[in-house]
Formats: structure tokens, sequence, C-alpha cells
């Protein structure tokens, strides 16, 4: 087991406020590959997102969950990020006051020193910094504007991308970042994570669409209903949904 | 200087006066009636003093109980002390526990005299008006005298304070701008020990001129600082300022200022860090006595520990002040459940065709905010630090001058290196 690379899910269940969420999910994905997870609203799919990267208003009830043999569940967020995951968010939050190039450079060179790695000064960051944004169409004042502060949702989106890129984890989690881009943003998003596909990079791409997954075929599509992975499959599975929607498959799970 | 005395509350302070009746530099009959006001009224909140509304959050019985000694001249320390500030390429006046200290000032090309060399002792702040500003008034013994011609750019002015010891220190500066001219006065104060620093400036800006007044309090953290700047500003005339409260056990900033001419405006922001068992409290009271005036104020409070902030902001708009634009924000940030604001915005308006409005907020950092930063790797600690400084950027932006604003950063990083020490 200690072996796997990747990640590893077992019998993971999580509660808010004593209400179940996770009801016992069990899901592999090893190092290389991309995964799509989808499912009707309210089926927990963020949760588990945010129980990946170590939101703390979920309580983990049971189960576990390994990144590259790592124990995940024991670490702080920080702590997550220096291993490699990282979350998309679905609705990235507003920073009133904080630079986008100043926080980007701090979380940069947050998980380079935690690698044990020299931080980068403010010009060679910017140099990193510009060809990205550059590669993701984003306009030329992304950087001196305060973090998704006045963002329309599509930017807001790819600014995700843009800490993807920068960034580099090792995990990336998308939670519905095709969501409010047009087909051309939504090209440049598949294309950027595209780009960083290899032997150490994953993704588990949270989505409602086959739209995305046209760009960003993913090896393996799991459904999850009601905290539970109800049925996974190869990418022909996400576009069987499309055409035919949770609800006969569902019927078909129970 | 007599030798020196060790008493406490009002009823030393009014010892050491009657011990230098006679001895004190300036109009012995102003003096006399400060005594008598300060007799009267005590030390706020001291002991068997009336309450006083001005005084209704900040209570001075520490100080009523602390031991002070008359001021002594330090040796080294005021050197050390001033080496850890963040002074500019400027002329700037330096006092060590209260005293003028011509050998490690750089003066201004014009306009700068010690207070007792101009005939003025103070027309803005008649003795009984505070009972901290008639204790001042008693007592003081040195200050500035800062006079801007008619037309003059008088650039930066840097004023220190540097205290050490448990001295009480009265300073008195009065700071006039004649018409069209221009000044940006830098005050900073620091210090080590137990003094208390009870600082006293009368403001003219005469019509059309325009002084930038910048508040760097970064005392020590057994200090007591009281500072009260009254301010008159004329036509077309602007009193832009701006306090960084840091330091000391206990202070309080009170600014007045009244808009005696049309068309003259009034800024008045500040930020306070505070922590520990700190109490940090700033008053203010505008008044628009003219037409088409305005006001404008951001205060940010930053609180952590057991740690108490007070605002207190008072706009007035007498009947003929017509056109009137006022605005007053203050917000806090609690970083810890026993952290405390108290506010009282009061606003007194006479005339029927203004424009005035006032807010105020209290919060927690936002827990997504945090979240989302240390998602991104940064530690908890950083991330806090990171939206705190977003939080105080709003009314450091205020400042205009970017060195300036950049030195105030720095103390800020100070403070805040000290909070995780």
């Amino acid at each position: 087991m200690l072996d796997f690379r990747g990640l590893n899910i077992q019998g993971l269940a999580a509660a808010i406020n004593d209400k179940p969420i996770l009801k016992g999910i069990d899901l592999k994905l090893p190092q290389g590959e991309v995964h799509a997870l989808m499912g009707p609203n309210g089926s927990g799919k963020s949760t588990l997102g945010y129980v990946l990267s170590g939101r703390d208003d979920f309580e983990v009830t049971a189960g576990s969950v390994t990144f590259n043999g790592v124990d995940l569940l024991d670490m702080q967020p920080e702590q997550r990020a220096a291993a490699g995951v990282f979350l998309a968010f679905q609705a990235p939050i507003e920073l009133p006051g904080v630079n986008n190039a100043n926080f980007l450079r701090t979380a940069l060179n947050a998980v380079r020193r935690a690698h044990g790695e020299s931080e980068l000064d403010a010009v060679q960051f910017l140099k990193l910094a510009r060809a990205e944004t550059k590669r993701l169409a984003m306009p030329d004042d992304t950087l001196k504007r305060n973090v998704n502060v006045g963002f329309s949702g599509g930017e807001k989106k790819r600014n995700e991308v843009l800490q993807v890129a920068i960034l580099r984890p090792k995990l990336a989690i998308l939670d519905e970042t095709d969501s409010g881009l047009d087909i051309d943003a939504l090209k440049i998003v598949a294309d950027g994570v595209n780009a960083l596909r290899g032997p150490d990079f994953s993704a588990l791409v949270i989505t409602h669409h086959q739209r995305l997954l046209e760009h960003l075929v993913p090896n393996r599509v799991h459904v999850l209903a009601d905290g539970r992975i109800v049925r996974s499959g190869g990418p022909e599975l996400a576009r069987e949904l499309e055409k035919s929607g949770y609800a006969g498959l569902m019927a078909e799970a129970v | 200087m007599s030798a020196t005395t060790t008493r406490t509350g009002a009823a030393g302070f009014l010892g050491r006066y009657e011990a230098l009746a006679g001895k004190l530099p300036g109009d012995s009959s102003l003096r006399a009636a400060a005594a008598a006001a300060f007799r009267a009224a005590g030390l706020p909140g001291g002991t068997n003093q009336r309450r006083i509304e001005a005084w209704k959050y900040t209570s001075l019985r520490q100080v009523a109980e602390a031991r002070f000694q008359s001021p002594t001249t330090p040796r080294h320390e005021a050197e050390t002390i001033l080496a850890g500030l963040p002074l500019l390429n400027a002329p700037r006046l330096i006092f060590v526990n209260g005293a003028f200290r011509n050998d490690l000032s750089v003066l201004p090309g014009t306009g700068f005299a010690c207070f007792f060399a101009q005939p003025d002792f103070g027309t803005l702040s008649w003795p009984d008006r505070e009972p901290m500003v008639a204790l001042n008034t008693m007592l003081t013994q040195d200050g500035a005298a800062l006079t801007m011609p008619a037309g003059h750019d008088g650039g930066i002015v840097q004023m220190v304070s540097i205290a050490a010891g448990n001295s009480d220190i009265h300073p008195r500066h009065s700071i006039r701008l004649d018409r069209g001219a221009r000044m940006t006065l830098l005050e900073i104060s620091a210090g080590q020990g137990n003094y208390l620093l009870n600082t006293v400036a009368e403001v003219h800006v005469a019509s059309g001129a325009s002084l930038t007044h910048i508040r760097l309090q970064d005392e020590a953290a057994g200090a007591f600082h009281v500072s009260t700047t009254y301010a008159d500003v004329e036509a077309g005339g602007t009193y832009d300022s701006f306090t960084l409260n840091l330091g000391a056990q206990l202070s309080r900033t009170e600014v007045h200022v009244n808009l005696t001419g049309p068309g003259s405006i009034a800024h008045l922001n500040a930020a306070q860090l505070l922590a520990g068992s700190q109490h940090g409290d700033f008053t203010s009271v505008v008044s628009h006595s003219a037409p088409g005036c305005t006001s404008r104020q951001t205060v940010k409070n930053v609180l952590a520990g057991r740690s108490r902030g007070v605002f207190q902001g008072r706009i007035e708009v007498a009947r003929h002040a017509q056109k009137t634009d006022g605005y007053q924000m203050n917000q806090a940030l609690l970083l810890s459940p026993d952290a405390e604001i108290d506010a009282k915005p009061e606003l007194e308006i006479f005339a029927d065709d203004v424009k005035c409005s006032h807010g105020a907020t209290v919060g927690e950092l936002e827990a997504d905010q945090l979240f989302y930063l240390r998602s991104r790797g940064i530690g908890e600690a950083e991330a806090r630090s990171i939206l705190v400084r977003a939080f105080l950027a709003e009314a450091l932006d205020a400042v205009a001058n970017d060195t300036i604003r950049g030195g105030l950063e720095i103390a800020v990083e100070g403070w805040w290196r000290r909070q995780r020490a």
C-alpha cells in the first residue's frame, strides 16, 4: 500500500455540524493520471475537495487519505500544499488589499522553502509570472490587481489556473473550474492543465460538463452521489452521463 | 533643571509646579491659570475626580498611580533609540526627554525656533480646555515653533521625541503656515522606560496653505502617551493628518480641527495596532465653521491580546456651514476574543444643506480568506499577517508620500515581529 504513488482515499467519511456529507469514499488516483469527478449537486464533490485540502470546518469521521504514501489528514492546509496538493476553488476568495503578484510570490516561496529550495526574488518571480499570464491569455494588469477583487467569474477561474501553473502542484483538484468560462477560455484552461500532465502530476477534475473533458481527457471518470462513489468508468462514462443524466444511473445504483 | 523628585498623581505635578513657579519660561499668569484648572480637574479617571464625558473610555488612573521623575538627561540611550527609527534624509528636530538637542538635530533652512524663543504661548489651547492641556501648560519647558512664510514650501520636517527613564515630559509645539505655504511634518515618538509624554501642538494653516501631519507613535511598552493637537484651517487650506499608534501601554491621541474658512479641508486618518494589555484612544473633533468645507476620516484598529481600542469622532457643523461634506469611518479587526473596541461617533449638525456620513465595522479575520492563503502553502502566522496588513492598507494608502508610507510600513512590520517574538 505504501508503495502506491498518488492519491489513495479509503472509506472516507466527513460531516459538517454533525451532518454526514461523505459516507465512505474509496478512490485511487495514480500519479500521472487525470480523473474526473461528476455527480449531482449536493452529492459531496466540493466537500471532498475541501477535506483533501484541509479546511477545518469539516470533520473527518472515518477513513484515511494518503498522497504518495503520506497521511494527508494529519497535516495543516499549508503542509498539504507543500506536499503538492492544490485545490482550485469553485468560488475563489477575494483578498482586498492583497496584491496578486505578492500573494503568488509569497505562496511560491513558502512552498519552495518547504522543499528546501531557494526563494525567488521579485525580478525572477515576475519573469515567471508574466510568462504564465501570457500563456493563459490573462490581461496585463492581472498581477497588479488585488487578489480576485473586481475579477469577472472567468478571470477568477483563470487566476486559479495561473496559481496551478506557478505553484506546480503534484495533485490539482479543480472544483468546477470550467463553470463561468466561455468556450475559448475553457480551451485555454484545459491546455494549461494539459501542459502540466506528466508522470508526477495528477488531477481530480470536478465538473458537471462533458465539454471540459473533451479538451482535458480523463483516464477515469467517477460518479459521486449522496456521499459515495456509485460508479467508475472510462471517458465514455462522461459522454453517457451527458446523454442520459444522473437519474437513470442512480436508479441503477440502488 | 531642579533636583530629581519622585512624586505621584495630580498633587505631585502641582507640587512640582509650585517648586518651579517663577523659574519657568513664558507667561506666568497663563501657567497659574493652567495650574488652577488642573487642580480643579485632576487627572481624568484619577481618584476622587468627577467623570468627564470626553474621557469616558480612557482612564488615566495608571498615570495617577505611577511615580514619575522630573526629566533627566539620558546618556547613550537617545542615540541608540534614534538609530532604530525610520528617519528620512530631511531636516530633523530632536528632543530628548523634552529638551531640544541641537547636537542631534538638522535644522530646516527656514522657520525653526525653540518654542519659548517666540512670544506666542498659545491661542488655540486655552489652559482649561482639557485637563492634560492644563497640565502641559503648567509644566512645559521646551518645544518647537515652526513658521513657514507665505508661499514657502518647507518640504519634509521631522520632529522626534526620544524619552528614557520614568520622567514626565510636556512638550509644547507651534506650527504656523502662512498663506499658500506648504509643509510635511513627520512627528515620531519613541523611547525606553515608563515615562509620560504629554504633548500639545497648536497648528495654524492660513488660507491656501497645506500641512501634511504624520504621527508615528512607537513609544516604549511601559510608556504613557498623550498627544493633543489643535488646528485651525483658513479658506482653501488643508490639514491632512495621519496617525499610526503602535506603542505605549496607554495612549490617547486627540485632534481638534476647526475649519474656519470656506473650502478648507481636513483629513484625520489613523491606524492603531494594539496587543497585550495596551490601550489606545484616538479622539477627534472636527468643527465645520464655514461653508463648503470637507472632512475625511478613516480610522482602522487592529486589536490583539487583551487590548482595548477607543475611537471617539465628533463632527460639528455650524448653522451657516452649508455644503459641508463630512465622512467618517471607523473599523476594528479583533484578533482575539479578549480584545475590545469602544467607538463613539457623534454628528452635531445645525446646517440643513450638508452631506455627512459615518460608519463603523467590527470583525475578525475571515476564515475563508485564511484558509485560501494557507491552502496555497502560506503558514498560518504569515497568512494572518498578510490579512492584517491588507486591512491596514487602505488607511496607510492615505499617506501620499511613498517614502514616508514606506517608513510607516517598516514600523508596522516591527510591531508584527514583536507580536511573534
